[in-house]
């Protein structure tokens, strides 16, 4: 379909235009990041839209109801500023909704009219219009900066600096971790692999049980799920944190070593074999306890997966696109299963990210294209230029796939037009085992499909 | 209306039909309260969902990368040929061009995509930030349509400017600008309009002869412009074979399928139809005022209304008597294969109770009465858009005890959906997911809706897909309506 739109021939670098966005703006990702927040309303301080639209872009992503405010915007307020509107907002959100936290964050209107919400929101306190009790955090999330992941990212540092505390001289026997922008299922798999190791942790923000919860006849404004303001208040009492994704758990770790003198281990996002041993050595190291046998065992399995099926992996061109902590650990697991990923492309823009990937595509043994940041379209016709095996990515992929005839395995944010992501996480082995049973399957269903009747194989 | 608390502010945007105050004037058309989780958009969405179904014309968001990325092809408009508006186009503002401004870069988008896909005009939308920093957008326009011979418009729809409903009158400025700018003659690129084209599946060959030059006006007998149907899931195509089939010709659809050539060409209609009016209503006043093409409000969903719609055409053509003849002939034709499957679904779902909550209000009212069709009693209406005339007509073809919402919010929405004991959730993406949890019903009227629901055949297929959700097995392991909304 877009395949006439896409040519092979000559890429033009392109200074003034994105076509067919790899990214999309901040406010999303603060957004996610809030709900990831017990009982907490996140509010949108710009037009109704910005706030109507990730809302129906996280509701086609969890299939969930997902609740956020916002202060509507008129012309009025962006000519004088939204103050009034974001005071307002906060009153009617208590009286009616009741939540225990408000998030706020910007947008890019918000921003360039210069509102400061720290501002507005303490002459809210105030004026009587947050009651007793109740949370209001905000962040910048000015939509011309980054992308949703530094927008998640400023989400989770706001979480740090409004409310960790440290309460005492000694730090208590807990493990912070920041998950980064991933979906309910791996947070949830993050706090299993955690319990498996018999560490206590905090898990922040931690989404699962707020946009993958069960169906039960009831709608409830605030989900069970959801990291609670007393633990993210003590998270200053930790003894270290893992930021598991350096794009978006990173500088939420720093703030919290800096404010909290919390010591914090930097991890790429535990997805494939290297990058969980990785994450499960960090985590047994750092609170003192030593791996059980059921890790182990489930090592071993995914282990045991990726030699049976090397045969099938060996070689296979990939193209792959999407959010620099996933897009890091994602081609390095491809690259220890033998796989040549060659053209990698993220919207989210940042000097730091490219280096990343560097230990992994010294081992591919041949040039690899690299885009930070980069757009779908130029994924494209780096394909054209050179097809591919297998392409991973986001829902957004599936013009190319279908362009191009070659299958795609859906990872990242959004995926709009497959389920499971809610409920199977793509972290840890368990996660590395599904990522690779997608893979094989996407490889090998277009292999049966394609093959010529006298080499269709029944055994594989 | 217990167990609730409604904000002041939205008492007068709710009401109980029958238990209204005697004065009650429904306070709707304002805008939303600052801190309502309100389902509505912005001025931009409300301009981007018109004119993007136009699919030979480049449609570039100006702007921070959200809302490029937010509404690249969403909405289900489909179309005969080109697909470049399924592409998203942005000129992704970043900090720097924020404070230096865009306008540069937009210029230098505009050449690049113009030079490589030859869109036969370009529509530039503002966004909230171009709207603030003062970029000059129709200043580049204007200069980049001179440079390529092409028009390229600016529509003013920055987010914060109104509501959605603002948004439609951006686009419908923009639309004004292509279809006064013209008549494209078959000569010229012997594109003229061709009602066959894009029929049913839009493969039929089409006759590329084009037709005599002209530039009169309101000079093509029997043929009408369809403003405010945007082929999603294919409905124009269905349209426009029922008119082929009574021999009224079809010159363009807003936007549905839509083609600057033949938008341009407008003019030259006799009649124009006005479907989603509160998008589009303004776009056929103009063209009245200006053209003397006079225009009728349709809806071509459910069987009265498809069908009132088709005899009103007739009517309006009444000189030609084979016209009504053959009108009636399809009306009956279809009628005759239609009834016999509605009376299956409708065994089923007699009194079963539905709510509705859209859009446009114009939506609801054919609805309703579809429903009824069915067996189906509305419980709860309402709409994101409406006017005090829409909710008066709402309330007239709603029953007593009915609940009528203006711009409401998913808490009130779940209250009254147990409340009034429903069965059937109509909506949108943000409504769905909030009937499933309740274990209601749900089927989409809005841009995710798959199968066609317009004309007769479509009010089949809507009666087969709410049959097939409020009478699925699942709801036997849902703890149905078992529960109380806790805000």
């Amino acid at each position: 379909m877009l395949l006439r739109h896409t040519t092979a021939e000559s890429i033009v670098e392109r200074e003034a235009l994105t076509i067919n966005p790899a990214k999309t703006c901040q406010p999303i990702g603060a957004m996610y990041a809030a709900l990831g927040i017990h009982k907490c309303l996140p509010h949108s301080h710009g037009s109704q839209g910005c706030c109507s639209y990730h809302r129906s872009m996280l509701t086609r992503h969890f299939k969930e109801p997902v609740m956020a405010a916002t202060s509507a915007f008129t012309e009025g307020a962006s000519v004088f500023g939204g103050q009034a509107n974001l005071v307002e907002a906060l009153g009617n959100i208590f009286t009616i909704y009741n939540p225990d936290v408000v998030a706020i964050h910007t947008t890019c209107l918000s921003e360039t009219i210069g509102d400061d919400c720290g501002q507005i929101a303490s002459k809210a306190q105030e004026s009587g219009k947050i009651p007793a009790g109740k949370v209001v955090i905000n962040t910048s999330t000015p939509s011309y900066v980054g992308s949703h992941i530094t927008g998640f990212s400023n989400m989770v540092k706001s979480m740090v600096t409004s409310l960790s505390e440290s309460t005492k001289p000694g730090k208590d026997n807990v493990v912070n971790i920041i998950p980064g922008f991933v979906d309910p299922s791996d947070m949830e798999e993050i706090k299993r692999l955690a319990g498996e190791l018999g560490v206590k942790t905090i898990l922040f923000p931690d989404t699962s049980n707020v946009v993958n919860t069960p169906m039960t006849g009831k709608f409830h404004m605030y989900p069970a799920g959801g990291t609670t303001i007393e633990d993210l208040k003590a998270t200053g009492d930790s003894k270290a944190t893992l930021a598991l994704g350096p794009s978006a758990s990173g500088a939420a770790a720093k703030a919290l070593d800096t404010k909290c003198k919390v010591p914090c281990f930097d991890l790429e996002l535990p997805i494939g074999l290297q990058a969980t041993d990785r994450f499960i050595d960090t985590l047994r190291r750092v609170a003192g306890v030593t791996v059980p046998e059921s890790l182990n065992r489930e090592r071993g399995q995914l282990l045991d997966m990726m030699t049976d099926m090397h045969q099938y992996t060996y070689g296979r061109k990939v193209a792959i696109a999407g959010d620099p902590d996933h897009l890091v650990s994602l081609v390095e697991f491809l690259v220890s299963l033998d796989m040549k990923p060659i053209h990698i492309v993220t919207g989210t823009p940042g000097k730091k990210i490219a280096p990343r990937f560097q230990a992994s595509l010294d081992k591919v043994g041949r040039p690899v294209n690299l885009k930070v940041p980069g757009d779908l379209f130029h994924l494209h016709q780096w394909i054209k230029q050179e097809p591919v095996d297998l392409i991973l990515g986001n829902t957004h992929c599936k013009y190319i796939a279908r362009d191009e005839k070659t299958p795609l395995v859906r990872v990242g944010f959004p995926i709009i037009d497959r389920v499971g992501h809610q409920y199977m996480p793509t972290l840890g082995y368990k996660g590395a085992i599904r990522l690779l049973e997608k893979i094989l399957g996407a490889i090998m269903d277009r292999q049966d499909a394609e093959a010529p009747e006298e080499s269709f194989e029944l055994v594989m | 209306m217990a167990g609730l608390k409604l904000l002041d502010e939205r008492r007068r945007q709710v009401f109980e039909k029958g238990s209204e105050p005697a004065d009650f004037e429904i306070a709707c058309g304002k805008p939303s309260l600052s801190g309502a989780v309100s389902q509505r958009a912005c001025v931009f969405c409300g301009s981007r969902v018109v004119l993007y179904p136009i699919a030979d014309a480049l449609h570039i968001v100006h702007g921070p990368v959200g809302c490029a990325a937010y509404t690249w092809d969403i909405r289900g408009s489909r179309s005969s040929g080109p697909e470049l508006h399924r592409m998203s186009f942005t000129t992704d503002l970043r900090e720097t061009d924020v404070i230096y401004g865009g306008e540069k870069k937009l210029e230098a988008a505009l050449r690049q995509l113009i030079a490589r896909h030859n869109p036969k005009a370009a529509f530039v939308y503002g966004t909230c930030v171009v709207g603030v920093i003062g970029d000059d957008v129709d200043a580049v326009c204007n200069k980049m349509s001179k440079e390529t011979g092409i028009p390229v418009i600016a529509v003013h729809s920055e987010g914060f400017k109104g509501t959605k409903k603002d948004g439609y009158k951006a686009a419908c400025d923009a639309l004004w600008r292509i279809v006064d700018s013209g008549e494209v003659t078959g000569e010229e690129d012997g594109l003229g309009p061709d009602s066959s084209r894009g029929v049913r599946g839009g493969r039929r060959a089409s006759s590329a002869s084009g037709r005599s030059p002209s530039s009169e006006l309101g000079k093509r007998p029997y043929s009408i412009n369809i403003l405010g149907e945007f082929n999603i899931a294919g409905e124009a195509w269905i349209l426009k074979e029922y008119f082929r089939k009574m021999g009224v010709e079809v010159v363009s659809t807003f936007t549905g399928d839509g083609r600057i050539d033949e938008i341009r060409n407008a003019r030259t209609a006799s009649l124009n139809l006005v479907q989603c009016s509160g998008s589009i209503t303004s776009l056929a006043k103009r063209m009245e005022s200006e053209y003397g093409i006079p225009f009728i409000r349709v809806s071509f969903f459910g069987i009265e209304d498809v069908s009132k719609a088709l005899y009103a055409v007739a009517d309006a053509f009444k000189d030609n008597k084979d016209i009504m003849a053959r009108t009636r002939a399809l009306v009956s034709e279809e009628l005759a294969a239609l009834l016999p499957q509605l009376e299956k679904y409708r065994k089923d779902l007699t009194g079963k109770k539905a709510a509705i909550y859209v859009g446009g209000a114009f939506k609801a009212f054919s609805l309703i009465v579809a429903l009824r069709h069915i067996g189906m009693s509305v419980v709860l209406a309402g709409s994101q858009t409406g006017n005090k005339d829409d909710y008066e007509t709402l309330k007239e073809i709603c029953d007593d005890g009915a609940v009528i919402v203006d711009d409401t919010n998913p808490v009130e929405l779940c209250k009254y959906m147990l409340e009034k004991k429903v069965d059937l959730l109509i909506g949108g993406v943000k409504e769905r997911p909030l009937a499933y949890k309740l274990g209601v019903a749900f089927c989409d009227h809005n841009h995710e809706r798959k199968i066609p629901l317009a004309g007769f055949e479509g009010m089949v297929a809507f009666a087969k897909e709410v049959h097939a959700s409020v009478m699925s097995p699942i709801w036997k392991f849902a703890p149905r309506m078992a529960s109380e909304v806790k805000a």
